[in-house]
């Protein structure tokens, strides 16, 4: 049976707004700083393109039709508001522009500008991922918020918040230069990151809705890339979570328990994805400039490598997370080094790592607790580590986790 | 701020309270629990009864009504409640989300409402 032209043209339209979202978002917000303005104006678009293209067809370039609809309606916007517009002159020319064919058929990709604005300093940290993720690639706030673990309510404020910030606090649309580019490239990275983070402890595969959090995040780590080729950080970025997602098959058994890294059976681990994700380490070490996300994702690659040697080289983590803690010792990092020290040098060393952390920071951390209580029993002081286990337990979002440790504890 | 987590549960959830406890949802709330009374958050909560023990009363055009069972029926029922003292909405999240019922029924988070009260208890 044939396709309606109602389905053909719905069809596209998920897909152009799937793969341009972003680039329509920067390219019409680029001047006018306007982020929800040029999203309201694209949604407006995408819904005429619901009714026309079915009944006209799909457009030859429907993301130049998109554009061009899109900005007719910004146009409206700005004669209706009789906004004073910003002096710059090439705003008037970017609404008013007739002859603009040839242009939209190959627009500037101003997506480059977009992350570093979403990134901005002046924006809060925690507000960095959840920008990106609705201007870049069109995710909605429920679907955010659910993510963050906020109320949509609230998220919607926070997002509607940022953006009037960045329209009138002066904000600039620009990729900055150095000496600058280094730590705010690092902010656009966090950001990416931060959202792949959340995707990969959301995994116990609730969000059946289209693809999730931590394919999101390496999709804009592509972007990024795409758009910096010469920056080893976006590299070992996306190296770091190409390993991740490679072992992703083998992080659950077939009946849906935990199967902790150590254990996983590297026969499930994905081979083309780590190929892609050793290639990227090797084409970021070119660079000679050594990062954090290059460090974690060499730590990946050594586990990697068990794939082929059927084990795994402790002193080399260890080694990798001395270098990680030197330059920033995170609680993460720290309760990670302690459970690699362990397997180094055995459990006694680990536990004095895990005490030389600063007590009130661990309170609410779970795996703090979840590598502490592992490490107690190890060392057969089972009272204790049944209290460990107890914390770690009580503090676990994830059901499968939550079991796994339950079993552990006894 | 103050809020209570209504501990929405299935029927498999309730089920389990007739064992011993050691089955696992069962587990995971003692350590929950302990975790969240060791964080300072908690103030007070208690399990209720099952939901076919409830009686719901109400009064429609002056005439009384009485009714076998809880005022909802839905196939997730009311099995307890917390109350948490929490600085905001998204610390009271987080500590919702970490709660056993989460996983297999729901856990709606509600601020206590002390003006009201006061309004009430003179």
């Amino acid at each position: 049976m044939s396709q309606t032209s109602e389905e053909v043209a719905r069809r596209a339209v998920e897909q152009v707004a799937r793969e341009s979202y972003g680039r329509l978002v920067a390219y019409l917000s680029v001047h006018t700083r306007d982020l929800a303005g040029a999203e309201d104006a694209l949604s407006e678009a995408l819904l005429k393109a619901l009714t026309v293209w079915p009944r006209d067809g799909v457009p030859q370039n429907p993301e130049a039709w998109l554009l061009t609809t899109a900005r007719h309606s910004l146009i409206d916007f700005f004669r209706h508001q009789r906004v004073v517009l910003d002096s710059e002159p090439d705003l008037l020319l970017f609404v008013e522009n007739p002859a603009e064919t040839a242009l939209e058929t190959t627009f500037q990709d101003e997506r480059l500008k977009l992350l570093f604005v979403c990134a901005h300093p002046a924006i809060d940290p925690a507000m960095h991922t959840p920008l990106m993720l609705q201007t870049v690639l069109g995710l909605d706030a429920v679907r955010i918020a659910g993510a963050f673990l906020v109320s949509p309510k609230a998220m919607g404020q926070r997002l509607v918040r940022a953006k009037t910030k960045i329209r009138d606090g002066g904000i600039r649309f620009e990729v900055p230069e150095r000496p600058e580019l280094p730590q705010r490239l690092d902010a656009v990275l966090e950001a990416i990151y931060a959202g792949f983070g959340i995707g990969w402890d959301d995994m116990a595969g609730a969000d059946e809705r289209g693809r999730d959090l931590a394919q999101e995040a390496v999709w804009l780590a592509r972007v990024l890339l795409h758009l910096m080729p010469a920056e080893p950080e976006v590299h070992g970025l996306l190296s770091l979570m190409l390993h991740c997602e490679a072992r992703r098959p083998a992080r659950r058994s077939q009946d849906g328990h935990f199967v902790p890294l150590s254990q996983q059976d590297p026969k499930l681990w994905s081979t083309p994805l780590l190929e892609e994700a050793e290639d990227h380490l090797a084409q970021a070490s070119k660079f000679r400039r050594p990062g954090r996300f290059q460090l974690e994702a060499a730590i990946q690659s050594v586990h990697a490598e068990r794939a082929r040697t059927g084990r795994i080289e402790w002193p080399a983590i260890a080694a990798f997370y001395e270098q990680l803690i030197r330059t920033s010792p995170t609680l993460g990092r720290r309760t990670a080094y302690a459970a690699v020290v362990a397997e180094a040098n055995g459990a006694e060393k680990g536990l004095a790592v895990l005490d030389s952390i600063d007590q009130d920071a661990v309170s609410a951390y779970q795996p703090y607790w979840a590598v502490r209580a592992h490490l107690l029993q190890l060392l057969g002081k089972g009272i204790e580590a049944q209290q460990a286990y107890d914390r770690a337990i009580g503090l676990a979002e994830d059901p499968a986790i939550r079991e796994f440790l339950l079993k552990k504890r006894g | 701020m103050q809020f209570v987590f209504l501990i929405y549960e299935s029927p498999e959830a309730f089920a389990s309270r007739k064992g011993e406890g050691k089955d696992s949802y069962t587990g995971a709330w003692r350590a929950y629990h302990k975790a969240l009374v060791e964080s300072g958050a908690y103030v007070a909560g208690d399990p209720l009864q099952v939901p076919e023990t409830g009686t719901t009363v109400r009064i429609k055009e002056g005439k009384r009504g009485v009714q076998d069972g809880p005022y909802a029926d839905t196939k997730e029922q009311l099995g307890g409640f917390t109350i948490v003292e929490f600085p905001s909405l998204d610390a009271a999240l987080e500590w919702a989300a970490r709660c056993p019922a989460a996983s297999y029924g729901a856990v709606e988070v509600r601020p206590l409402a002390p003006d009201v009260k006061r309004r009430i208890v003179e």
